[in-house]
């Protein structure tokens, strides 16, 4: 049979002939696809076109804590704020489920039974339970919080109700700035420290108190001079006024909702895989630290530690990213972030579909690349250096 | 001499009862510490969360021995001092969260078709099923079986989908989502991993682009966009619009994960099949897959129950899942302030699927290890 067909059999005609077959099949889908979609948009008298961005959006975000927002402003101002609200929950849910998982996970593994079980639990509810789920029960708990009169008190500063939580805001002054330059170099100076340190022990093997002198360096430091030059910050207090709190810092039940639901369920993941991390370091490695006469404390943060970050940190990518797109789930209660105010506000009004739907897409898309991009440097700086 | 004769205690006992509590709650100090601080907590919480749940929960009657119809017959709301849940909510509302609004007099084609899925997944679940091949062929025509009976068609009269809801539409969504993204997967594995550059790059950035952006997007896709690119006359039911952008959804993840098992196969297999003068085709069909779907079963299983949970997605573009239903009696005034229980309920549903599922993951993976390790590892 195969060879009447002749040319047919030559590998090579073959894997050109099905890559043109492709490559055309797919040019004639997409022509199909465009020209239905621009009669369909025709037809529909829906505009086209990005000039929509510049037209005033007509509505109101709740919740924009870095940029005014307005009614009048554009569609443009709303897809900034949505986008920056995503990065808010974002990294704010990462720090939190990366600090709760990895505590969570060495817990589980904690040689008290009751413990371990209690973790165990917890992960089981929290993995198999739909996050929207979550997200939703956390904003009913919330909503179902005192009435703002009634509003619960917390060390006389912080103020918990149906509205949220109202903190104090922090008002800079003009010399706090000095204060700010000097944490930057403080910091900057204890990563030298610490460079320098290590590079002597290495020669040397004498010690330096690196861990002390940088607590100095960059918390007595800073603190000094911030007495010195008097005090430059102070509180604007919320204060209660007709319905509302006026003034002070808002922290609204949207945005508690999605940070507790996020953080709590991603927590279960990366305490597991921080679990299976530790345990993938064999036995003998901490035998033979114990045997060297290392401490239990220095076991764990030279032996253990290192070697198990080189099997956490690819998983725990794949989580961050998790996270970041499931911070999309706060359309379900709200939240403002960039699918709920540009793909879904904007969108209706607008009714420019694809060009929203493609901004946000476009938008997550460099948002996963850019996290899986500085990941993957993280994670080179620790695997194995062969020298 | 006196040191010899001097009567040494027993060592403390490591085995029974004892010895289990002294070295797993009782080890030293601070851990006696931590286990009496966590039974004391346990000794406050799970009183109080039985006494809520079950002990003072109405089921069907209040604490007057009245029917529960609305929520301000429940014992929490007449006497909130002792009244704990109020599962009468579930009860009422049982039907639709099973069956959504599926006509009452044709339910019966539902829970056929629920038994029947339960058998289709037999013989997939447990590979020692006598007469599995039979079995197996029923599975494969499961589907189209389902379909008419659900649906309608064939003289079943016609249920719009737009009836369906609360589980149906969950295993609807999450079985099909399943069953059609597992093939397109293995496609795009295969793709991805091909010598042809334009197909493997093809395949890449479809899997990429899709594993890249949120769920809610591609359903925002489905709902908004998918309309706009077919001609007209064309028009695609709600729930297919959703199916589509699940399944491509779940086959990029899957396409991941059966990838991950083609590259654990070693590089004999496909030389060996080659040598034999196998085609592409036929050394993948016959040789490769089934090696390399053997060992994903255990990370295909877990994608799957990624997806059922993702399922609940849907109600955010208006299709109501078992949750959606929960909301939609939520906002009945009948049973305003009821969504401890009625969410309680939904997450236990949710949970007994997904922890099961797990489960048998984890019992594949036992086994997978202690059978022929074909160098994966």
């Amino acid at each position: 049979m195969r060879s009447n067909l002749g040319f047919f059999s030559d590998e090579k005609f073959r894997s050109i002939f099905f890559q043109t077959l492709v490559v055309g099949l797919f040019a004639l889908g997409l022509f199909f696809v465009i020209s239905t979609t621009s009669y369909n948009l025709e037809k529909r008298n829906i505009a086209t076109g990005w000039s929509f961005l510049q037209n005033p959006a007509g509505f109101d975000i709740s919740f924009s804590p870095f940029l005014e927002f307005k009614s009048t402003d554009t569609h443009l101002k709303v897809y900034f704020v949505g986008v920056l609200n995503t990065l808010l929950v974002s990294v704010t849910g990462c720090i939190a489920a990366t600090i709760l998982g990895f505590i969570l996970g060495i817990v589980r593994l904690s040689s008290n039974w009751l413990l371990s079980r209690l973790v165990y639990i917890y992960v089981e509810f929290s993995r198999n339970v739909p996050l929207l789920l979550q997200i939703i029960l956390w904003y009913s708990i919330l909503i179902q919080l005192p009435r703002v009169k009634q509003s619960l008190q917390v060390l006389d500063v912080f103020y918990i109700s149906n509205r949220g939580l109202y903190s104090p805001r922090p008002i800079f002054e003009s010399g706090f700035s000095y204060v700010f330059i000097a944490i930057v170099l403080a910091l900057i100076s204890s990563f030298l420290i610490n460079r320098w340190a290590k590079k002597r022990q290495d020669k040397t093997g004498q010690q330096f108190p690196v861990f002390s002198s940088s607590v100095g360096l960059i918390f007595i430091v800073p603190l000094i001079l911030f007495f010195i030059l008097g005090s430059p910050l102070s509180f604007e207090h919320p204060e209660l006024k007709g319905f509302n709190f006026k003034g002070g810092l808002v922290i609204r039940p949207e945005f508690i909702a999605m940070f507790l639901a996020l953080s709590i369920y991603t927590a279960a993941f990366i305490s597991e895989i921080v679990r299976a991390g530790i345990m993938s370091v064999s036995k003998g490695q901490r035998e033979a630290s114990a045997a060297i006469g290392l401490k239990q404390t220095w076991i764990m943060r030279l032996i253990i530690i290192p070697q198990a970050l080189r099997v956490i940190v690819p998983p725990l990518t794949s989580q961050y990213l998790n996270l970041t797109k499931n911070s999309s789930l706060g359309i379900a209660v709200g939240y403002a972030d960039l699918v709920h105010g540009f793909g879904g506000i904007s969108l209706n009004q607008t009714g420019q579909a694809i060009e929203c739907m493609a901004i946000v897409m476009a938008t997550y898309l460099s948002i996963s690349l850019t996290i899986s991009f500085f990941m993957n440097i993280y994670n080179r700086s620790i695997q194995f250096k062969e020298k | 001499m006196n040191e010899i004769n001097e009567v040494r205690k027993p060592p403390v006992a490591t085995t029974g009862i004892i010895g289990w509590l002294r070295i797993n709650l009782f080890f030293n100090w601070t851990n006696s510490l931590i286990t009496l601080f966590v039974i004391y907590c346990l000794y406050q919480f799970i009183p109080w969360i039985l006494d809520w749940t079950i002990f003072s929960a109405d089921f069907k009657y209040n604490y007057l021995g009245e029917q529960i119809t609305n929520q301000e017959m429940c014992s929490r709301n007449l006497d909130p001092e002792n009244g704990g849940a109020c599962w009468a909510v579930i009860y009422v509302r049982f039907y639709q969260f099973i069956y959504g609004f599926y006509p009452k007099v044709e339910v019966w084609r539902v829970n056929l078709a629920y038994v029947m899925l339960a058998f289709a997944l037999l013989p997939l679940l447990y590979a020692k099923l006598p007469y599995r091949k039979y079995f197996l062929y029923f599975t494969y025509i499961f589907p189209v079986i389902a379909y008419f009976l659900l649906n309608g068609g064939l003289g079943f009269t016609e249920v719009s989908t737009n009836k369906w809801g609360g589980l149906l539409v969950t295993l609807v969504l999450g079985c099909t989502g399943i069953a059609l993204a597992f093939p397109i997967g293995i496609m795009l594995a295969l793709g991805r991993r091909s010598k042809l550059p334009v197909i493997s790059m093809m395949c890449t950035l479809f899997i990429e682009f899709i594993r890249g952006v949120p769920l809610i997007t591609l359903l925002f896709f489905g709902m908004v966009m998918l309309p706009l690119f077919l001609p007209e006359g064309i028009d695609m039911d709600g729930l297919v619009r959703v199916l589509v952008a699940v399944t491509l959804f779940q086959s990029a993840y899957m396409a991941e994960v059966i990838r991950g098992g083609l590259q654990a196969i070693p590089p004999g297999q496909y030389e060996a099949a080659k040598s034999l003068g196998m085609s592409y085709w036929r050394m993948n069909l016959l040789i490769i897959l089934p090696q390399a779907i053997r060992i994903s079963i255990p990370p295909i299983v877990n994608t799957s129950i990624g997806l059922f949970k993702d399922t609940t997605l849907v109600i955010i573009v208006g299709i109501l899942d078992l949750l959606g239903i929960g909301r939609g009696t939520l906002a009945d005034t009948n049973w305003l302030g009821l969504s401890y229980e009625i969410y309680f309920f939904v997450s236990l549903v949710f949970f007994i699927f997904t922890f099961g599922m797990s489960r048998y993951s984890l019992y594949l993976e036992k086994k997978l290890k202690t059978g022929i390790n074909m160098g994966a590892e």
